[in-house]
């Protein structure tokens, strides 16, 4: 690789313009950068003007997921050298939200849906503090361990080609959520997700893509999700048809 | 000026504004809560802790001896009444975050597991494998969302607290999105912002970890306790300043010089053995294995890397089996950040600034010495870390002292009349600085990113592992003549819409604050504690320095140092020995 990279970013500045523009920055960039030390260097040495979010530079906050050359990624975990070193890497925000600013997306929809599913602990009765612990097996916790590995960072949203289509589609990683609560042994609120998550926007106008278990950077398989939770809905339904009213 | 009212406003969305936030609900239900915080909420520096959580649950513990080794490991300078309210609440608010879906690692019957950390004398660090400030962050996070009272300013950026007739009222802020600045006035105010890492080069914390809610509360007179003390954690990896969990020596790593020797016996820390011993060895405190680091380096035994000396962190003996199953994140961390495999190769690891021990001075209700204004977590001092954090103690002290300020914060909200009519004009003024000072201001030729590097750099070369006067001397006029320049300095961008270059700024200001606190209050204590090693002081002071210091803001002049008796309970002090 060599001393230098052509980083192309994509700029967006409300105030003075309509439209996006792209600007161009020579970067000289050491082995072990990835591409948010690149825009790093970029805001403190040639134009503080750019505007991106980042905090923990370790891959957990979710704060930097943006699209570099047409893929989403977390910039702080994406090294330059994995990157085809003879074109400009290409920096936009993630696909799939409005852009405030810059690399800045609006990702308050995330927020109301995170909250329509009641992504927490719901029981009937909570247990006293003296009691103690829910006793919870390795096994048990295994069960939904996997989906609660989302860290937030909205990948998943930015590559559901169903998502960009229909913003209402509650979409991967609330439902991932969702079924994180529901798989947890120690939660009683399943039969309240499922109304939300059964309604048009829910879980059925998923097309399984697969692209969010893909981009995930955590390996969180929302796709997988989505599944289990369409099989679960349909034996439900099943249920609700075919026994009698005191079995179901 | 857009004003908004709440009765608790909680700057700060990490886990302690959470917890305090739920508190306040769980309280008095009727009142209205404000979260505002820089970032969305689980964005918060406690998602990166990896570790564990710290409190007494198992049959062969106590604590009498959760307390012990708190103390111990804080070289007596923890107030021991702040500790013992700690330890006695700890565990009920670890059964609750539990109770709340956090899922934490398990033994085969279900039960909660434990495992050992540095400075313990028995195992008693909760874990959900080696995510667990995040797990607990997002188990705090989504429970709180169920709250309909709490309303969440999500990266909203706050300037400035409005004290008037001797009480907080509320504070300013700016709502990034917009550049709009408001006025949120409030009954009491809970700062929960975390610390001041960001001021050192070398640090596992966040970029966002600026120390905000300390400058804050500096400036409106509270003052800054035991700002000297400052922690770096042995294991950080080179470069990036990433952490390597202490869990990687918990379950049994071992940490080797450049001959593979296990330095650590060279240091008064008890003698090497195949397995863990707890307080013994790699299972040392922070301060004391960072300390070992150093004189490892000058004595030519640590490891040349491109980024300095470094010595090696082996795990390679625990396993796949066991990494997979118990620090997945530090084999995650090292093969994306270090392309190394630390299942076959050693990690390349040096101590790197972690935690501030220091911060905002609070009583044991949260409460800081300006009434209506709350602290709790990395922010505030309470304090149960002293001159040295026990690894695992800061996550479950943001539980038991976020939930303990937002009781509070709730009592005193109901017995507070609405905010005084005055405090407008004082948000007036707030906003005309800002525009001036930095929005509509067209010259300056200071850069931000100048100005922040050579703070850190005189941290570093001053304020590091070992002090001396001289040293802090020079790098507090290195910080006292950054912030002159300050005031020249240049804004890349005056734009009403997501400033992060006006944020930058912001944040560098109440950083060269808390630089010039923390020098300020290294140079006054001629003493060695903890993590506060003077060479030219070599000793511990009982006789002078059992207390805290605390830096008072002045207008023009550095801080004014004064001293606050340590509490001592039931636990005299004596010397700290470890590996025994």
């Amino acid at each position: 690789m060599s001393d230098s990279i052509t980083m192309q970013v994509f700029r967006y500045r409300p105030e003075t313009a309509a439209e996006p523009t792209w600007d161009t920055f020579e970067v000289p960039a050491g082995k072990e950068w990835m591409v948010l030390d690149a825009l790093n260097h970029i805001k403190d040495h040639m134009d503080g003007s750019l505007s991106y979010r980042w905090a923990c530079r370790m891959g957990v906050c979710g704060s930097c997921g943006m699209t570099v050359n047409g893929e989403p990624v977390l910039t702080c975990a994406t090294y330059l050298t994995d990157l085809p070193a003879a074109e400009p890497v290409r920096v936009e925000p993630l696909k799939g939200f409005p852009v405030i600013r810059d690399l800045i997306g609006d990702i308050q929809d995330f927020v109301h849906k995170l909250k329509r599913v009641s992504a927490w602990i719901v029981r009937e009765e909570a247990k006293p503090l003296a009691g103690g612990e829910y006793l919870q097996t390795p096994h048990e916790l295994s069960q939904f361990k996997q989906y609660s590995m989302c860290i937030n960072c909205l990948l998943c949203y930015s590559a559901c080609p169903i998502y960009r289509l229909e913003p209402e589609f509650i979409g991967p990683a609330v439902i991932a959520l969702a079924q994180r609560y529901n798989l947890d042994s120690r939660d009683q609120g399943s039969e309240h997700r499922m109304d939300v998550l059964s309604q048009d926007d829910g879980i059925w106008s998923c097309t399984f893509v697969g692209e969010c278990a893909e981009v995930c950077p955590k390996h969180v398989d929302p796709a997988g999700a989505i599944q289990r939770y369409k099989l679960a809905a349909s034996i439900d339904w099943l249920r609700s048809v075919l026994l009698p009213r005191g079995r179901r | 000026m857009d004003t908004s009212s709440h009765d608790v406003l909680i700057v700060g969305g990490g886990g302690a504004g959470l917890r305090a936030a739920i508190a306040v609900s769980e309280a008095d239900p009727s009142l209205s809560i404000a979260i505002v915080s820089k970032v969305y909420p689980m964005r918060s520096h406690t998602v990166a802790a990896e570790g564990g959580a710290a409190a007494f649950v198992k049959d062969n513990d106590s604590l009498d001896d959760h307390a012990y080794d708190t103390i111990s490991g804080s070289d007596w300078l923890c107030d021991q009444d702040a500790v013992e309210i700690f330890v006695r609440e700890a565990p009920e608010e670890m059964i609750q975050l539990e109770h709340w879906g956090c899922p934490w690692s398990r033994e085969p019957d279900g039960r909660i597991a434990v495992r050992p950390f540095g400075g313990m004398k028995i195992e008693r660090t909760w874990f959900a494998a080696d995510k667990t400030g995040f797990h607990m962050l997002h188990t705090l996070y989504q429970t709180a969302l169920k709250y309909p009272t709490i309303t969440w300013y999500d990266e909203w950026f706050v300037t400035r607290l409005l004290v008037d007739g001797g009480r907080c009222q509320g504070a300013v802020a700016i709502e990034l999105a917009t550049g709009r600045i408001h006025t949120l006035l409030a009954r009491s105010t809970i700062l929960t912002t975390g610390g001041c890492g960001r001021i050192f080069p070398y640090t596992t914390n966040a970029n966002i970890k600026t120390g905000d809610g300390m400058a804050l509360a500096h400036r409106v007179g509270a003052p800054l306790k035991d700002m000297e003390f400052i922690q770096y954690h042995p294991t950080g990896l080179p470069f990036t300043g990433i952490l390597i969990t202490e869990a990687a020596r918990g379950e049994g790593g071992w940490l080797l010089n450049k001959d593979g020797y296990r330095y650590l016996q060279d240091y008064n820390l008890g003698t090497p053995e195949p397995k863990p011993v707890k307080r013994s060895m790699e299972l040392g405190p922070r301060d004391r294995l960072s300390q070992a680091f150093v004189k490892e380096m000058e004595t030519g035994r640590t490891v040349e890397s491109p980024y300095g000396p470094i010595v090696h962190l082996d795990i390679r003996h625990l396993g796949a089996q066991v990494i997979d199953a118990k620090i997945p994140f530090v084999r995650e961390l090292c093969l994306k950040y270090e392309n190394i495999d630390p299942v076959q190769d050693l990690i390349p690891v040096r101590p790197v600034i972690h935690y501030m021990m220091g911060g905002v001075h609070t009583d044991t209700d949260g409460a800081t010495s300006v009434p209506g204004l709350y602290a709790a977590g990395e922010v505030a001092c309470v304090s149960i870390n002293g001159a040295n954090r026990l690894g695992s103690n800061s996550l479950t002290e943001l539980l038991v002292y976020g939930a303990r300020a937002g009781r509070s914060a709730a009592l005193h909200s109901r017995t507070q009349p609405k905010a005084d009519s005055g405090i407008l004009a004082q948000a007036l003024d707030e906003e005309r600085r800002l525009r001036q000072d930095f929005l509509d201001k067209t010259t300056g030729k200071e850069s931000i990113a100048g100005l922040r590097e050579e703070m850190q750099q005189a941290m570093e070369s001053g304020a590091g592992i070992y002090r001396e006067a001289q040293g802090l001397q020079s790098s507090a006029e290195k910080i006292s003549e950054l912030r002159d320049r300050f005031s020249d300095v240049r804004l890349g961008d005056r734009s009403l819409t997501f400033n992060t270059d006006l944020v930058a700024c912001l944040e560098l200001s109440n950083m060269l604050d808390l630089a010039g606190a923390v020098i300020h209050s290294g140079l006054e204590r001629r003493e060695s504690r903890g993590a506060h090693q003077r060479t030219d002081h070599p000793a511990r002071d009982d006789e002078r320095y059992l207390s805290h210091s605390m830096a008072y803001y002045t207008m023009d002049g550095p801080p004014r140092i004064e001293y606050l008796p340590v509490t001592i309970t039931r636990w005299p002090p004596a010397a700290r020995v470890y590996g025994e």
